[in-house]
């Protein structure tokens, strides 16, 4: 690891001041991706403002029948929270299927949110990587891409957002909270908060530098039967070669977004409208524009299969 | 002839801070230490290194692989994965802190009776992770093999093997350590 200093930040506005008032200054919250990337020399943060003392680790309602979730509630706490598991059952699904017991009690939701893709030129610092060093090119582009997206990727960047909650998030269409080092507020939506890589691979969310991450809002919840289901190499503690996140209505209508295919969650409107028809017309739509590798176009096939178990898994018995 | 006293426990003179240490105080198996750390030490390296509880073992230090595991403000997390800066002020419960060679804590013996290692390098991080794990059943957090996910949470092996999984035994003596996970959760 590069030298850093360490500061424990006494309120949001403080931490937020302290980030965008120092370059080279980073938010720390569980730590579990940072220091991981720092032991890499792939993060090299000269200061670091530890979040944990900022009052973020609060579950609570919200005025129109939602939740709030604090940025630094621990994904095993927000997995466990018993209006979580009753009404955003896809939410907890998608956490207890990330990471290991150890790295959820220790990863925040904003953590998580925010954790870094697993392409592994990225984490090999030897490869040219555009994400990594911006303008050095990428070398998954004719590398081993079979874990790598198959849409949303441009010529610069083939990665994918890696993570689990996230899914569950965009079919939830959670909203991000945020405060600036000037204490200013706004709500990013999950939406539009993972940017697609264009030229810019390095910058990855809508997020300005400072900006503090102090909450995950859920809208009011809307029933149906919430699906999670995920395939990887092993069965346990692994990333996702494809997941799906669903919210499947009695009538068959509902909501689906695809993880491990893209640079952030896969939802689309036109996907959402087809799942009455069945997981074929769903990802028909979904991966209409496509872009996949030799390596990966596996992973088309195989969205439509694990939709397809998601579906018969919803359906009444 | 006089023999030199042999202390039980090794006493260092501490080493001079690094340029930039920051102090920090915490409570160690009921011990509390004052230390002044650099920023980058984990707590992982913080107790091997610093303070010689060399039980918690590092195996792969980027938390894949569960040797590392310590049960800190309650819960179990990789060590390898945190910053000991992270941990002042807080309580942390490593598996010298469990039992003792002659006071074993239950899952200590387990282990022992149903040969759950064989070159016991996991071990630590296995035991204090299988204690945490029985501890979250009973607090009933779900998981991924959960079929219910509002119903009380059960010890089953199915449980078990998921939740350890966070755990590698690069041995293979994952049968035996379920066995010996089964047994305490059954007492
Ligand atoms: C072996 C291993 C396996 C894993 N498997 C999975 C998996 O299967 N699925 C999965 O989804 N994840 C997996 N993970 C990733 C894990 O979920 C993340 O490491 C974790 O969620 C990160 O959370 P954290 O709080 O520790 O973040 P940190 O490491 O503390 O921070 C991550 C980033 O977020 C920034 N940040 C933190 N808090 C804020 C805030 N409030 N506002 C603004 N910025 C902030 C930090 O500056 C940093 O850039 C795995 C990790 C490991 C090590
Ligand atoms: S795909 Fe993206 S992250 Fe991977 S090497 Fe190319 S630029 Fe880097
Ligand atoms: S040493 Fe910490 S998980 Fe491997
Ligand atoms: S006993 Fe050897 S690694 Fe588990």
């Amino acid at each position: 690891m590069k030298a850093f200093t360490y500061e424990r930040a006494k309120s949001p506005a403080a931490a937020a001041a302290a980030v965008a008032g120092q370059p080279g200054a980073k938010f720390l919250a569980g730590g579990t991706n940072l220091l991981d990337l720092m032991k890499l020399q792939i993060e090299t943060p000269t200061h670091l403002v530890d979040v944990q003392d900022l009052k973020l680790d609060r579950i609570e309602p919200t005025a129109d029948g939602g939740l709030r979730v604090g940025a630094f509630v621990s994904n095993t706490a927000l997995a466990a929270d018993a209006r979580v598991r009753r009404d955003y059952a896809v939410l907890t699904r998608a956490i207890v299927a990330g990471a290991s017991g150890q790295l959820r009690n220790k990863a925040t939701t904003a953590g998580n949110l925010l954790q870094r893709t697993r392409c592994p030129y990225f984490y090999d610092t030897n490869q040219p990587c555009n994400k990594r060093r911006p303008g050095s090119g990428c070398a998954a582009l004719g590398g081993y891409s079979r874990q790598l997206a198959v849409i949303g990727t441009s010529d610069a960047c083939i990665a994918t957002y890696p993570g689990d909650m996230a899914v569950a998030l965009r079919v939830l269409d959670a909203g991000v909270e945020t405060i600036d080092a000037h204490g200013a507020a706004r709500t990013i939506l999950l939406a539009e908060f993972h940017h697609s890589p264009g030229d810019t691979p390095h910058l990855e969310t809508a997020l300005a530098p400072g900006e503090l991450i102090t909450a995950v809002t859920l809208p009011p919840p809307v029933g149906g039967h919430h699906v999670y289901r995920k395939v990887r190499d092993r069965a346990s503690y692994a990333f996702a070669l494809v997941s799906v996140a669903a919210i499947i209505q009695p009538d068959g209508s509902g909501r689906v977004a695809f993880g491990g295919v893209a640079p952030k969650p896969w939802r689309s409107d036109a996907a959402d409208a087809a799942l009455p028809e069945g997981a074929t017309a769903v990802t028909a739509r979904a991966f209409a524009d496509a872009r996949p590798t030799a390596d990966n176009k596996f992973k088309i096939a195989l969205a439509t299969r694990t939709l397809a178990a998601t579906i018969a898994q919803a359906r009444p018995a | 002839m006089t023999v030199a006293a042999i202390p039980t426990k090794s006493v260092r003179a501490a080493p001079s801070p690094p340029p930039g240490a920051m102090p920090l105080a915490l409570t160690i198996n009921g011990e509390h230490h004052r230390v002044e750390v650099d920023p980058r030490t984990t707590l992982l390296d913080l107790l091997r290194d610093h303070l010689r509880l060399t039980g918690t073992k590092k195996g792969c230090d980027h938390g894949q692989c569960g040797a590392c595991t310590v049960i800190a403000g309650g819960k179990r997390i990789n060590a390898c994965l945190s910053l000991a800066l992270q941990h002042d002020g807080d309580k942390v419960t490593t598996i010298e802190g469990l039992g003792t060679p002659d006071r074993l804590h239950p899952l200590q013996a387990a282990f022992v009776k149903h040969d759950g290692f064989q070159c016991g390098y996991c071990t630590p991080g296995q035991i204090c992770s299988a204690v945490a794990v029985l501890g979250e059943i009973k607090a009933g957090i779900p998981s991924h093999v959960s079929a219910d996910l509002t119903a009380p949470m059960r010890a089953t092996n199915a449980e078990v093997r998921e939740r350890m999984s966070g755990n590698i035994c690069r041995c293979g003596a994952y049968s035996n350590i379920a066995e010996a996970i089964a047994e305490v959760a059954a007492a």
